[in-house]
C-alpha cells in the first residue's frame, strides 16, 4: 500500500514534467501545424542556461531568465529559419528541426563540453516536505508539481481569456480573415513558437536539476515526448495533459510490478517453463520493460484511434 | 569571377601542401586508436583520446622506443561494430600493426573476429588487438585468440573484486544491473562470487532495468527500501547510477550503493554530495591510493594530468599497456605484429603503483590489482573539483584476481 501512494505522487511529478516540455509542443503543433523535432533540444538548452545564470545570479532568477532566453533562441529559429522554409511545405519544416537536433546537440557539447554539470537543486528547496512510511517526499518535487500546475493555468487563461488567445485561436484557423482585420500574422506565429520554446526551457529548468544536465538529455526525453503529444491526439492541450499524467504514472507503476504474462494465464491452467522463446517473453516481468510500455500504447492508439485521446483531426 | 576561382586553386594548393607533409615528417611507430568520438557515448571516448595524447607525449618525452616516436592514429567507430570494422580496414590500409581499442564488448567482439580474419589471409600485413576496457569476460574465454590482448580487468575479476570489498556488517544486498550484456555479465559474476565468498550474504533482490531509458527512478527506491537491502550493488553508470543515487538521496532512502563504475568521467560531477561515505567503487587507480602508497611516479603523473584537466587520471592501465608494448617492441627490435605479440606473451611491467602486472599467456589477460575506493570528503585529492574524493578502503591484488580461464587458443604456426 505505501508502495503505491509514493509511487502514484512520484508518478505524477514525472507526469508534470512530462506535461510542461509535451504543452510547448502541442501547442506549436496547434497552431502552426509544426512538428518541432528540436523542442526536446530546447528543454536541454533551458537546463544548461539556467545551470550557467543560477551560477551567477542563483536559481530563482534562473527560472524566469532562462525560460525567457529559450523564447528568444525560439523566436530567432522562426523568424530566420522556419519561416524561410515554412512555403516549402510541412516536410521542409519537419527537416529544418530534425537538422537542428544535431547542431544545438553538437553546439552544447562544444560550449558546454560533453560532461554532466553539477547542476542541483537549490538549498532553500532541498529539503523533505513531508514524510511518508519512512519515505521522504522532497520539497523540490513538491515545487515542480507547483510550477507546472502555475504554467497550466497560466496557458489556460492567456489562450482562453484573453484577447491575444483569441487573436492566436483565430489565427490558427482563419489567417488569411485575420491578417486582414490588419493583425501581424506572422507575428502572432513568432509570438507562439517563442512560447512554446519558453515552456520547454521552463521545463529544462526544473527538470535539469531533478535529472542531470548533460548532453543526452535532449535524446533521453525527446522520443518520450512525442508519445505524449500523439497519444494525447496531436494539437490537444488537455489530451496531452492526460496524456502526460497516464505515461508518467504508467512509467513509476510499471517498475513496482513484478508479474508478467505467465502470471495471467497461469489461473487458466497454462504453465510454460523450459528454456525457448515463447518462455521468455511470457516470464519477462512488467519491471523489466516498463519503459517501452508508452511505445506500445503510442502504436495501439495510432491503430485504433489516430487522432489520439482528444485530438480534433486525423494526421 | 577569375579572381574567385584563382583564390580556389591557391586556397586548395595549400591544402594539399599541408596535408601532404607528414609523409616527409620523420619515421614514426604508428599506434590506431578506435572508440566512439561522436554520439551519445563520445564523451568517454574523447576523454580517453586526451588520455592517450598524455601518455603519448610523456613517454616520446622520456626517448620514445627504439629512438622513434610514437604517433597515435585515431578513429571514430560510433560505438558500432561496423564501424569498428571499417576503421579496422583504414587501419590495415595504412600499415599501422596496432589497434587499440576500450569501449564496448559488442564492439570488441567484432574487432577479435575482424582481426583474425584478416591476420590469417595477410600473413605480411597484421594487426595487433589492444583492448582496454571491451569488458566482457568471454573474450578472454570462449572467444579468446591468438592477436587480442586485453589490458583491463574482466567482468568476472571486476566482480570478484567487488565482492571482496563489501564490508563484513552487510548482510542484504540488492543487484540492480542494466539490462544488456554488461549488465547481464555483472549480475551473474556477483551473484557466483557472493555464493562463493559470502555465503552470510542474502540477495534480497534481483532486478534488471532498461538501459538507459529510465528518467525516475523513485519507484526503484521504493522498491529497495521495501526489500530491507542495506547495499545495492549496481553495474549502472553514468545517467543510470546518477539519477538512481539522487532518487535515493532525495526519498531519504540510507543505503550503501556499490556500484563497479562509479568513478567513470563526469560521475563524481553528477553525483556530488549526494554520494558521500555511502558510494564505493571498483578501481583501476586513484591519486589518494597512490599517495597514501607512496608511489611517487604515480601521484606525479595524476598531478601532471590536474595541472591541465578538469577530470581524474584513473587510467593506469593505459599506461601499463603502453609500457608494455613499448617494452615488447624493444624486445622484437621492431615493430613485427608475430614478433611483438610472442613479446607480450607473459611479459611483465610494473605499474604506476609499482605492482607487477603479468600479461598471461593462456589467456592474454591482464592480471591486475583494482582498488575499492569510498566517496568521502576526508581526502587530499578531490575527484573532479567536487570537494569529495576516492578513498582507497581495499585492495584486491593481481594475485587475488588470478581467475582460471576456458581459454584454449589457436596459435599461428
Amino acid at each position: 500500500m505505501e508502495v503505491v501512494l509514493i509511487t502514484l505522487l512520484n508518478g505524477l511529478v514525472y507526469g508534470m514534467l512530462l506535461f510542461m516540455l509535451a504543452s510547448g509542443l502541442t501547442l506549436i503543433f496547434s497552431m502552426m501545424g509544426v512538428l518541432n523535432f528540436a523542442h526536446a533540444s530546447i528543454y536541454m538548452i533551458g537546463a544548461y542556461l539556467a545551470y550557467t545564470v543560477s551560477k551567477f545570479v542563483g536559481f530563482f532568477p534562473a527560472l524566469i531568465i532562462a525560460p525567457i532566453l529559450c523564447g528568444l533562441i525560439g523566436a530567432a529559429i522562426e523568424v530566420w529559419g522556419l519561416r524561410r522554409v515554412h512555403h516549402n511545405g510541412h516536410i521542409a519544416e519537419l527537416l529544418f528541426t530534425f537538422g537542428l537536433v544535431f547542431i544545438v546537440q553538437r553546439g552544447v557539447q562544444m560550449v558546454w563540453g560533453m560532461l554532466p554539470m553539477a547542476y542541483r537543486v537549490p538549498p532553500s528547496l532541498d529539503f523533505p516536505l513531508f514524510t511518508l512510511y519512512g519515505g521522504n517526499f522532497p520539497a523540490y518535487r513538491g515545487f515542480m508539481l507547483l510550477v507546472s500546475a502555475a504554467m497550466l493555468l497560466g496557458t489556460w487563461v492567456l489562450l482562453k481569456k484573453t484577447r491575444i488567445g483569441l487573436i492566436i485561436q483565430a489565427a490558427l484557423t482563419h489567417p488569411q480573415m485575420v491578417s486582414a482585420l490588419g493583425h501581424n500574422v506572422p507575428r502572432v506565429f513568432t509570438i507562439v513558437f517563442a512560447g512554446g520554446c519558453l515552456l520547454a526551457g521552463l521545463a529544462g529548468v526544473i527538470g535539469g536539476n531533478y535529472q542531470t544536465t548533460e548532453p543526452g538529455m535532449a535524446d533521453a526525453m525527446g522520443p518520450i515526448v512525442f508519445v505524449v503529444v500523439v497519444f494525447g491526439g496531436l494539437g490537444s492541450l488537455s489530451g496531452c495533459f492526460i496524456a502526460s499524467i497516464v505515461m508518467g504514472l504508467i512509467q513509476t507503476i510499471a517498475v513496482v510490478v513484478n508479474y508478467s504474462l505467465n502470471d495471467l494465464i497461469r489461473p487458466l491452467g497454462f504453465t510454460i517453463s523450459g528454456d525457448n522463446l515463447l518462455a521468455e517473453i511470457l516470464t519477462v516481468p512488467v519491471a523489466r520493460i516498463g519503459a517501452l510500455l508508452p511505445f506500445a500504447m503510442m502504436i495501439l492508439i495510432l491503430l485504433f484511434r489516430p487522432r489520439g485521446l482528444l485530438g480534433t483531426r486525423d494526421t | 569571377m577569375k579572381a574567385l576561382r584563382l583564390v580556389c586553386y591557391a586556397v586548395v594548393l595549400t591544402g594539399l601542401l599541408i596535408s601532404g607533409r607528414p609523409s616527409f615528417a620523420e619515421d614514426t611507430i604508428k599506434i590506431a586508436y578506435t572508440d566512439p568520438f561522436s554520439g551519445p557515448f563520445a564523451s568517454g571516448g574523447d576523454e580517453f583520446l586526451k588520455v592517450f595524447q598524455f601518455i603519448f607525449a610523456r613517454k616520446n618525452a622520456a626517448g620514445g622506443v627504439l629512438g622513434k616516436k610514437l604517433e597515435l592514429v585515431p578513429f571514430d567507430d560510433k560505438l558500432q561494430p561496423a564501424e569498428a570494422l571499417i576503421a579496422l580496414k583504414n587501419v590495415t590500409d595504412q600499415n599501422i600493426p596496432f589497434l587499440m581499442h576500450c569501449t564496448g564488448s559488442n564492439v570488441g567482439a567484432a574487432l577479435i573476429d575482424g582481426v583474425s580474419k584478416h591476420n590469417a589471409r595477410n600473413p605480411d600485413n597484421r594487426v595487433i588487438y589492444l583492448n582496454c576496457g571491451a569488458l566482457a569476460t568471454e573474450l578472454t574465454n570462449e572467444q579468446c585468440d591468438f592477436w587480442h590482448f586485453r589490458f583491463s580487468g574482466s567482468v568476472e575479476m571486476r566482480a570478484a573484486a567487488r565482492i571482496k570489498a563489501l564490508p563484513a556488517d552487510v548482510k542484504k544486498v540488492y543487484l540492480l544491473n542494466q539490462d544488456y550484456l554488461f549488465g547481464q555479465s555483472i549480475q551473474k559474476d556477483s551473484k557466483k562470487w557472493l555464493q562463493q565468498m559470502r555465503p552470510d550474504i542474502q540477495i534480497v533482490g534481483d532486478e534488471l532495468m532498461p538501459f538507459g531509458k529510465v528518467q525516475d527512478f523513485s519507484s526503484y527506491v521504493e522498491k529497495i527500501r521495501a526489500s530491507g537491502a542495506q547495499s545495492v550493488v549496481t553495474g549502472n553508470y553514468n545517467r543510470d547510477l546518477n539519477l538512481l543515487i539522487k532518487a535515493a538521496v532525495d526519498a531519504g532512502l540510507n543505503v550503501r550503493f556499490d556500484a563497479f563504475l562509479a568513478h567513470l568521467i563526469g560521475g563524481p560531477t553528477a553525483i556530488g554530495a549526494a554520494g558521500e561515505g555511502r558510494l564505493t567503487s571498483i578501481m583501476e587507480f586513484n591519486p589518494n591510493a597512490a599517495a597514501e602508497a607512496n608511489a611517487t611516479e604515480a601521484l606525479k603523473v595524476a598531478l601532471d594530468w590536474r595541472k591541465d584537466h578538469e577530470t581524474d587520471f584513473t587510467a593506469s592501465p593505459f599506461v601499463t599497456m603502453i609500457d608494455m608494448l613499448t617494452a615488447a617492441i624493444e624486445k622484437a627490435g621492431g615493430t613485427d605484429p608475430m614478433k611483438v605479440a610472442l613479446a607480450l606473451e607473459g611479459a611483465q611491467t610494473k605499474d604506476l603503483m609499482g605492482q607487477v602486472n603479468t600479461m598471461r599467456k593462456d589467456d592474454h589477460q591482464l592480471l591486475m590489482p583494482f582498488y575499492a575506493g569510498v566517496f568521502t570528503k576526508d581526502v587530499k585529492y578531490d575527484s573532479e573539483h567536487t570537494g569529495l574524493g576516492w578513498k582507497s578502503y581495499m585492495t584486491a591484488t593481481a594475485q587475488d584476481l588470478t581467475l582460471p580461464t576456458t581459454c584454449k587458443m589457436k596459435r599461428p604456426d
